[in-house]
């Protein structure tokens, strides 16, 4: 094997590959996948001078820790997060150059849930449908990283990073979604409906890549009967019986049978993939584009 | 035709009947071929097609409902063949539903022709129309936590086949070793939106045919 490649010292509770993901298959019944934070993953790739659709890793709460085996470029960014090169602390948030055989260490969040680490070349594992990201909903793509897995790298072509350092924002205490309503709100009583965007939920800890998942006041039905399944988009508010509403993230199912009430807009998704368990979360009625 | 508004840049439209919704999307694949559509996805469901990633969702959403869904061209393509072993664990279970003898079930299961009216629920499963509504089944009540790839399973109007190990409350009738997803081959789904499918059993259940009687059973 080459010698391009990073040894997985700790995988973590949940590190997966992520590039943009695979859309235009949703027919097919495949996910779109790709980073929860887009933008955060877009921007490590920035620091190392990869192009926007190269693969990352993403970390879920508690880092990873990773050993390149020839000389790299790396940068992590997304949850703020401690950094370590063979224990000395290193710096978040720019380009590092780190010695073969070196470990780096991705610490847990400190505040946000998902870390992105970012190598110059990229992370050239298999893609499966033009993508290299991991769904843990159907099972396309790499597996989540296991410890002393060994990931391939591509080649280090850029020498030179073009940003030095990157100001990322932390999350906000409140998550505020802003949510176009349809297209079943009908299928809710209007009491729910105006629970829906003026109540507060918080994110429950059942969330996942597949959906963030809400706890709060339970939404109530306007009619009984099961919907026939239907597409799903990213970002759509859709609620089981049990009332409580789960906003779909980049693993979700491509057809669903739970009435959606509301759609997130895409670009506060970002904010949603790094919302902590226990978030204060508020739906913010906005009307279409 | 009934067109909602889905987020910024998505619509759903509803039309009364899973036929129409067939023939509303091969009218919307054609439209996008012919470029008079821009849509990254086209997805039809049981009543619904979600178009989603358009740029001008407003005008197609005046245009659509001013139209009729015309009917579904016809299809010139041959069915897929799916070799199926009907030895599911549900079979009896199906038969006293259809109130048949078992070996009825595979029958009237390999006799109908049946269609891909949508895909879902994993990556190569399709939900398949083409058995009369009297054959209609109830999902099993408690739901199998790993129900075996290849399996073949009837709920409500669908047949489906597992593309891989699943948790899934279908009845199970039957097996296959046809591959239904394999990424690295193209296309990767054996079933897509309109595909047309026959199942032809095989093993024990097999018409009483000396050519394909020999080591199947």
């Amino acid at each position: 094997m080459s010698d391009r490649a990073l040894f997985v010292v700790r995988a973590g509770a949940l590190t997966t590959v992520q590039d943009r993901g695979r859309p235009g298959h949703a027919h097919l019944g495949v996910p779109r996948s790709g980073a929860l934070d887009a933008p955060a993953a877009a921007l490590v790739n920035r620091l190392v001078g990869n192009p926007a659709d190269a693969a990352v890793l993403e970390t879920t709460l508690d880092g990873c820790a990773l050993r390149p085996r020839s000389d790299v470029t790396l940068a992590v960014g997304g949850a703020h997060c401690r950094v370590t090169v063979d224990g000395r602390p290193a710096a978040w948030g720019s380009p590092l150059r780190i010695r073969a055989g070196a470990v780096l260490e991705v610490g847990r969040a400190v505040t946000g849930v998902r870390a992105y680490v970012a190598v110059a070349g990229g992370i050239v594992v298999e893609p499966v449908l033009g993508s290299r990201s991991t769904d843990l909903l159907s099972g396309l793509g790499p597996p989540p990283l296991t410890d002393g897995a060994v990931l391939p790298l591509g080649g280090d072509r850029v020498p030179h990073a073009r940003v030095d350092a990157a100001p990322q924002p932390a999350p906000p205490a409140e998550l505020v979604l802003r949510v176009t309503l349809g297209p079943r709100e009908d299928w809710f009583t209007p009491d729910a409906v105006r629970a829906f965007v003026s109540r507060a939920f918080q994110v429950s800890s059942a969330s996942n890549r597949i959906g963030l998942r809400t706890e709060g006041p339970a939404l109530e039905r306007a009619r009984g009967g099961e919907l026939a399944s239907e597409g799903m988009v990213l970002g759509a508010v859709q609620v089981p019986p049990a009332g409580r509403p789960v906003v779909f993230l980049a693993d979700h199912p491509t057809t669903g049978g739970y009435p959606v009430i509301g759609v997130v807009r895409t670009a506060d998704l970002a904010a949603a993939a790094q919302a902590a368990p226990g978030t204060p979360v508020r739906f913010v009625a906005v009307r279409r584009r | 035709m009934r067109v909602l508004s889905v987020g910024d840049d998505a619509l759903l439209v509803e039309v009364a009947s899973g036929a129409q919704a067939e023939a509303l999307h091969a009218e919307l694949l054609r439209r996008r071929a012919a470029g008079l559509l821009s849509a990254r996805e086209i997805v039809p469901a049981a009543r619904t097609v979600l178009l989603d990633g358009l740029t001008d969702p407003a005008r197609l959403a005046s245009e659509l409902a001013a139209s009729d869904v015309p009917p579904a061209p016809p299809r010139e393509q041959a069915a897929v063949e799916i070799p199926v072993r009907y030895d599911g664990p549900d079979l009896a279970e199906v038969a006293a539903h259809w109130d048949v003898p078992q070996e009825e079930v595979a029958r009237i299961h390999a006799a109908a022709e049946f269609r891909v009216a949508f895909c879902g629920f994993a990556p190569g499963f399709g939900y398949l129309t083409g058995l009369p509504a009297r054959y209609d089944v109830p999902r099993r009540a408690a739901p199998r936590t790993a129900v075996p790839a290849g399996s073949v399973a009837l709920a409500g109007p669908y047949t489906g086949v597992y593309p891989r190990t699943s948790p899934g409350g279908w009845q199970l009738i039957g097996s296959t070793e046809a591959v239904l997803w394999d990424h690295a081959r193209v296309p990767a789904a054996l079933l897509s939106p309109g595909t047309l499918v026959r199942f032809v059993p095989i093993g024990e259940m097999a018409p009483a045919d000396p050519a394909r009687a020999t080591g199947t059973s």
